[in-house]
């Protein structure tokens, strides 16, 4: 048995080739109502292409189908290779993958039909939560189990991150989703008034530090040094950088809800816990990027280590100003205005995108049985296309938003505003074009990836089997 | 004792926890153990297999 064992690449495989179609997808979806956003008229009167129905989906899309299948594809990869064990019960790891793609289609349905929860990242009507929920059941008996039945005494950075993601999510889901049916399609909170919406920012804000920080840090970990060809800067520092960030994360949520009627000291705590943040975030970061200490030359001919280091670079900018807008004289300016979804952008396009493809990058030639990608170029050409487009995209946000701060909070000497919202909105206009371009080229970036990957895999092994490696 | 006070406790054994993390991670008898597992990623991938059929596939 322990001679014939072999890796189960066919989940990473079904995973990995959904990351790329679901991010085309969803980021298809975002420029679309980014065009909305300069021409109204592009919803054709329907209420399934209205902005409010589509931006749920946009998100979704993005990080629990794009985002999701690359920490599932990269998980299953990761945790087979650092435990020298194939996957544990290789039919509920199928299950995960039918399972999660299931709910990404019922996703796509109910939300241009307008079925809502109506909580910003947590939008899925019950029946869907559920599901949501028996499919994460499974992933962790799989991960857990695969850690269990390992083969080597250590468990390996980038698996605790994965397991960290892994339970917190389960946590966050089901108590943010509680709620009481009242049919098929319609359920109402358990929570009420501030309360919720304490419950829901606690969500909303681990949703970023535990799905799309942490899950991606494990990809960071294992990918960074495989491509790099060197291990980790500091081991010891990621063992910190690990407890510190989750013991920290946890508490920041409050600062979604500044100056509004929760407690004070709720907002203050909020603010603190994300500033402290800002330790962590960048000893990670740190550590990722000096992984290349000594090797910098690496970077003038890897596109695929270009595109991590940039990755890290962009998470080291945005967890820089999550904790500096999370100053309430600062929220006070920030909030509800653009900066907030350039912000958010600078995160997700520029550091969860770009992690992900080129840990994607890395992984697909090695589970389709090829030595590498197809087009090297190609990947170059996907580096040059897509950063650009972060820089647009986050830079056009940022000027826009600071500029509505500044409009809205103008007063005349007699103590009226100085600008009508819709001056605001006018001025904002060239901003949304700028930003419409940022994210085309995003998407034409991952356009090329698809066209790359599809090459990669036809000349490549669909069946492709490894053998699991004898522990050192 | 009041709510405060063991919220105050907890927070300083958090604290102490947390130091003491960080002082095990740098303490230099895991230097080895540590090396060991930084090392896991940089391991040759694992040997293929070729499929020889279906008859023949190890995958199962």
């Amino acid at each position: 048995m322990e001679k014939s064992q072999t890796y189960n690449d066919t989940v990473v495989r079904q995973f990995a080739v959904m990351t790329v179609v679901w991010g085309i997808v969803g980021m298809a979806v975002g420029v679309l109502i980014a065009a909305q956003l300069i021409w109204p008229s592009l919803n054709m009167d329907l209420p399934w292409l209205h902005f409010g129905r589509l931006r749920p989906l946009h998100t979704n899309a993005v990080i629990f189908a794009f985002g999701g299948c690359a920490l599932f594809a990269t998980s299953y990869y990761v945790v087979q290779r650092t435990c020298h064990v194939r996957l544990f019960a290789g039919p509920l790891a199928a299950f995960t993958f039918w399972g999660w793609q299931l709910v990404i289609v019922l996703a796509a349905v109910t939300l241009p039909l307008g079925l809502t929860q109506g909580k910003e990242y947590a939008e899925l009507i019950w029946p869907i939560d559920v599901l949501i929920t028996v499919v994460w059941v499974a992933y962790a008996i799989v991960f857990f189990g695969t850690i269990a039945t390992r083969r080597v005494k250590h468990i390996y950075v980038a698996n605790w991150f994965y397991a960290a993601f892994i339970i917190t999510v389960a946590l966050l889901h089901v108590v943010n989703s509680l709620a009481i049916p009242v049919g098929a399609l319609q359920s109402y909170p358990i929570y009420a008034g501030v309360v919720d919406a304490m419950v829901q920012w606690w969500y909303g804000h681990n949703a970023v530090g535990f799905f799309l920080t942490a899950g991606f840090l494990g990809m960071m970990y294992y990918f960074v040094p495989k491509q790099a060809g060197r291990p980790v800067y500091s081991y010891r520092l990621s063992v910190v950088h690990f407890w510190a960030l989750i013991s920290i994360y946890m508490w920041a949520g409050p600062h979604h809800l500044h100056y509004t009627t929760l407690p004070d000291w709720a907002q203050s705590l909020g603010m603190v816990f994300s500033l402290m943040l800002l330790a962590p975030s960048w000893g990670g970061m740190i550590n990722g990027i000096m992984t290349l200490s000594g090797a910098w030359h690496k970077l003038r001919s890897d596109p695929i280590l270009k595109f991590m280091i940039v990755s890290l670079s962009f998470y080291g900018m945005s967890t820089f100003e999550g904790p500096m807008m999370s100053i309430k004289t600062v929220n006070a300016l920030s909030h509800y205005t653009d900066w907030t979804i350039g912000h958010v952008h600078s995160g997700a396009l520029g550091w969860v995108a770009m992690i992900s493809m080129g840990s994607l990058y890395t992984l697909v030639p090695r589970v389709f049985g090829r030595e590498s990608m197809y087009s090297e170029k190609a990947i170059d050409l996907h580096f040059w296309v897509s950063t650009i487009g972060v820089v647009l995209y986050i830079a056009s946000m940022w000027i826009a938003g600071v500029m509505q701060g500044l409009m809205w909070r103008a007063v005349n000497v007699d103590g009226t505003l100085t600008y009508s919202f819709i001056e605001s909105l006018k001025a904002t206009y060239p901003y949304y074009g700028v930003r419409l371009l940022g994210g085309s080229l995003f998407l034409v970036g991952t356009l090329i990836m698809a066209w790359n990957v599809w090459k990669t895999i036809a000349g490549g092994e669909r069946n492709a089997v490894q053998a699991v490696t004898e522990p050192a | 004792m009041d709510a405060g006070t063991w919220r105050g406790i907890f927070t300083v054994v958090m604290l102490l926890l947390f130091v003491g993390i960080c002082i095990w991670a740098y303490s230099s008898r895991r230097r080895s153990d540590f090396d060991e597992a930084a090392r896991l990623p940089l391991e040759p991938d694992g040997e293929s297999i070729p499929p020889a059929g279906d008859a023949g596939r190890t995958e199962h």
